[in-house]
């Protein structure tokens, strides 16, 4: 075992934590606004205007069929407009956010769709204003699968940001690639997949652990 | 109180024009409990969305309390519907909150003043009898229990009106037996003017006092629920005579000892 394979996983996870944490949340504030978006102004729903339910609909499939690789590289100059350079983790946020927040408000509008629509109708029978009715009913009633699809995010967001590394974003993924592959450096490459790994699982053991909390406190008999 | 004049509601299919309601004409009073029994597709489900407007009229007037529904626009509707309270087949109740948050929501809705919710909740479950269960998930709720749950959250802001959209047809005959006589209570100790479609002969004989026919969207015999079983005019109504005949019939038959 080489001396500085500690030092080369430390500061790959810390860049990978950082780019995957700091996405996730600015996704997040992207995607839930859109995914709610989505949702409400559907056909017979609370705030119905087809026109813009189209137009963001179009909007999100465009973003969503390119390949990764080849968003990133469109938005670096967006990077550098923000950040102010096109290299490390910082630069990397930008794209992935913008990247993974179609996904995410894809996920969100269908974790919302699941909610009967007969709840909604019965806030709405009850005089309740459409904010009330999203933040009320809507979002508490889909908490458990809101988790569970934003877990599915999370991962793949971690996916993502190795992609990212290929291109000069820092993290796990750039370091299997500078020293796992291109050193022939295979204790690196085999312990970035076995961080990768376990990091999933966590995640994932996460999720499903808050999700089940919540179901599990609206289904327990007393 | 309730007065529904010229109401029509269309539906437009690819291929066709489905009449749900046509000139629908109908008087509900004060302190009522006013049943529309009908087969299924006959248009009742549609016609008692209408009156709150869940559905939209393509027509007519809708006046309840001297207001009319009809002519309202997002805002005052509203406000509206707050004095209207509606519960439904599937209960419709919200699983994230208890039984408390449940019947609280239309009071929070409303701008109830906060410090009053507590004990106008705690009135109103007492009132159909949860009290001990104010704390449970409606998911952690027996059908019958979830219905009283419904019942409670639409009568906790004191509407002067309750909807009700087949609220018994997925309980069992007891239970339905225990929420009609609630509802009756109700009706009785608040003066609640209750509204309710029904395809169950035994709800309309148990707890209504006027009632109307309501038949591919027409409404075709009306009046007090008597009539109704003496003297069925409608063509829906005899039906719903003779079907009821004829299972007591087969039942006799079939046990040898009546109903």
């Amino acid at each position: 075992m080489n001396s500085d394979l500690i030092d080369l996983l430390s500061v790959g996870l810390g860049e990978t934590l950082y780019m995957a944490i700091l996405s996730t949340v600015i996704a997040l504030a992207l995607g839930l606004p859109l995914g709610i978006i989505l949702v409400i102004t559907g056909k017979g729903h609370v705030l119905e205007a087809p026109r813009i339910n189209n137009v963001l609909g179009t909007i999100i499939n465009i973003l969503r069929s390119f390949p990764s690789v080849i968003l990133i590289v469109l938005l670096l100059p967006l990077s550098r407009f923000i950040v102010g350079t096109t290299l490390g983790a910082t630069a990397a946020i930008v794209p992935l956010s913008i990247g993974s927040a179609p996904f995410l408000a894809r996920i969100i509008e269908n974790c919302l769709k699941e909610v009967s629509f007969g709840k909604v109708e019965a806030a709405m029978a009850i005089g309740a204003n459409p904010a009330t009715i999203v933040s009320k009913v809507l979002i508490p009633e889909a908490l458990p699968s809101l988790i569970r699809g934003v877990t599915i995010a999370v991962i793949a967001i971690i996916g993502f940001t190795a992609m990212a590394g290929m291109i000069g974003a820092g993290g796990l993924g750039s370091l299997a690639i500078r020293f796992g592959y291109m050193r022939f450096r295979n204790d690196v490459m085999f312990a970035t997949v076995v961080i990768l790994v376990i990091l999933v699982q966590m995640v994932q053991w996460g999720g499903d652990l808050l999700a089940g909390y919540i179901n599990k406190k609206r289904y327990k008999f007393e | 109180m309730i007065t529904i004049r010229d109401l029509n509601k269309a539906y437009i299919m690819p291929h066709a024009r489905i009449n749900a309601l046509e000139n629908i004409n109908l008087q509900v009073g004060q302190g009522d409990i006013f049943g529309i029994i009908g087969f299924s597709g006959a248009g009742k489900s549609t016609l008692i969305r209408c009156i709150n407007r869940l559905e939209e009229p393509d027509s007519g007037q809708i006046i309840i309390d001297g207001n009319d529904i009809t002519a309202m626009d997002k805002q005052q509707l509203r406000l509206a519907r707050r004095k209207i309270g509606m519960i439904f087949q599937q209960f419709n109740l919200f699983d994230a909150k208890t039984v408390f948050q449940n019947v609280a929501f239309p009071l929070e809705v409303s701008g109830y003043p906060k410090n009053s919710i507590n004990s106008r909740v705690e009135e109103i479950l007492e009132l159909v009898g949860l009290t001990d269960k104010a704390r449970a998930y409606p998911l952690q709720l027996s059908g019958g229990q979830k219905q009283r749950v419904g019942i409670a959250r639409a009568l906790s802001n004191k509407p002067s009106v309750l909807l009700s959209d087949e609220a018994t047809s997925a309980l069992d005959p007891q239970t339905t037996y225990s929420i009609l006589e609630l509802l009756k209570d109700i009706n009785n100790k608040l003066g609640v003017t209750i509204v309710l479609i029904t395809h169950e002969l035994d709800v309309l004989k148990h707890i209504c006092n006027n009632m109307a026919v309501i038949e591919n969207g027409r409404i075709v015999e009306g009046g007090p629920v008597e009539k109704f079983f003496l003297n069925p005019e409608s063509d829906t109504a005899r039906r719903f005579i003779d079907i009821l005949k004829w299972f007591q019939d087969k039942k006799i038959y079939r046990e040898g000892d009546g109903i």
